[in-house]
């Protein structure tokens, strides 16, 4: 199974792909931007503001979603014993990072003539706030340590530390009174939200999802031609 | 297959896991006064004594009960069982209506009468162009 991570192979992905993806997420964010901003219904109560949720949405999901896997490879790296994972983590963390500033800062966008109010600590935004700052230590944590193995250890434990906040992110407004309103896409149960509405919203989630792709495999790239420079064959 | 280095190094992070989501568990549960972020009007009503700290009551408007005597804006939180009266002046957001989600932030004079110094709307989970509110209302 690990002959698949020979680095000469797994590069010459990595260094076509990228043109690729960008193609194709050029096309999903026009299209997806096309459907938000112009063709989508505002809604009945929030008027034009309804469309900071086409950003704001996709960017939450992508941050927590990165999270976890970032989390999971780690783990994975520290019970095998095998770099690579690590280096997947570390590639993936920056786009997630920049997700979750985004969704912080579209939600303070949206709160303020929606609420009232730019912030309020409540469940669900302190708990997003928490998760940047999971984000910050772990990216941290790759440039201030010379020694790898010092690296592997303090990043795994952080993402372990911060795992635990992803469940309450999620569930906080299910758990406790929050000024943030639950869930409108409920998998097994019917969705409040118009399909008019949901469509761009699933487009704009696709055009984030490949940026993030994007900007894995431009680092991911980075770090195959860093080993590669110093002449080792394997990870 | 596997070592058993790698399944000890397993098990290690398993129990990390289950003992930081139980400690985490724990002072959630211990904390949760501190958590939520607004009380409903049934919390008030179980209160034993009111004290003189800066609290936040949320709810829906009650309809028809939005008032303006003498510049002062009055109106009704309510969650259907139990109601509180709450006067405030000064400006309210937009989705501020009758029987819509409301955040009062301010002092409580006694379990019955609440004076509000900010007011935030509370945006529920429904998403809907207006023709299919329309729609929904006529049915």
């Amino acid at each position: 199974m690990f002959k698949l991570f020979e680095p000469n192979k797994i590069f010459s992905i990595t260094s076509k792909a990228p043109k690729y993806v960008l193609f194709l997420f050029v096309i999903v964010l026009s299209v997806g931007l096309t459907e938000a901003l112009i063709l989508s219904p505002e809604d009945y109560k929030q008027g034009h503001s309804v469309r900071i949720m086409y950003v704001h949405v996709p960017a939450a999901w992508i941050a927590l979603g990165i999270f976890s896997a970032v989390t999971l490879l780690s783990i994975l790296g520290y019970i095998t014993k095998f770099k690579n994972f690590f280096l997947i983590a570390k590639s993936l963390a920056p786009s997630g990072f920049v997700f979750n500033i985004v969704a912080l800062v579209t939600g303070s966008i949206w709160g303020k003539p929606t609420w009232g109010t730019w912030w309020a600590w409540d469940a669900r935004i302190t708990s997003m706030l928490i998760l940047a700052l999971f984000y910050g230590m772990y990216l941290i944590s790759w440039r201030i340590y010379e020694d790898k193995e010092k690296v592997f250890q303090v990043s795994t434990i952080i993402t372990i530390l911060g795992i635990i906040n992803v469940p309450i992110t999620k569930y906080s407004v299910d758990w406790w009174n929050t000024l943030h309103q639950p869930a409108s896409i409920n998998i097994f149960t019917k969705s409040s939200i118009h399909s008019s509405m949901l469509f761009p919203l699933l487009i704009m989630t696709a055009a984030f999802a490949l940026f993030s792709l994007l900007i894995f495999l431009m680092k991911y790239n980075t770090e195959l031609i860093k080993i590669k420079n110093k002449g080792l064959d394997r990870l | 297959m596997y070592g058993r280095k790698v399944k000890l190094r397993f098990f290690y992070i398993i129990l990390i896991l289950a003992t930081l989501t139980l400690s985490v568990f724990l002072i959630l549960k211990s904390l949760e006064e501190n958590v939520v972020f607004f009380k409903s009007p049934s919390d008030i009503q179980v209160i034993s004594e009111l004290n003189k700290n800066k609290i936040r009551i949320g709810g829906m408007v009650k309809k028809d009960s939005i008032s303006i005597i003498d510049k002062k804006l009055n109106f009704i939180i309510t969650d259907f069982k139990n109601e509180i009266n709450v006067v405030y002046s000064g400006v309210v957001p937009n989705l501020f209506t009758e029987g819509k989600g409301v955040v009062a932030e301010g002092y409580l004079k006694d379990k019955n009468f609440f004076s509000a110094t900010k007011i935030l709307a509370k945006h529920d989970e429904n998403y809907m162009p207006p023709e299919v509110k329309a729609a929904l209302e006529e049915k």
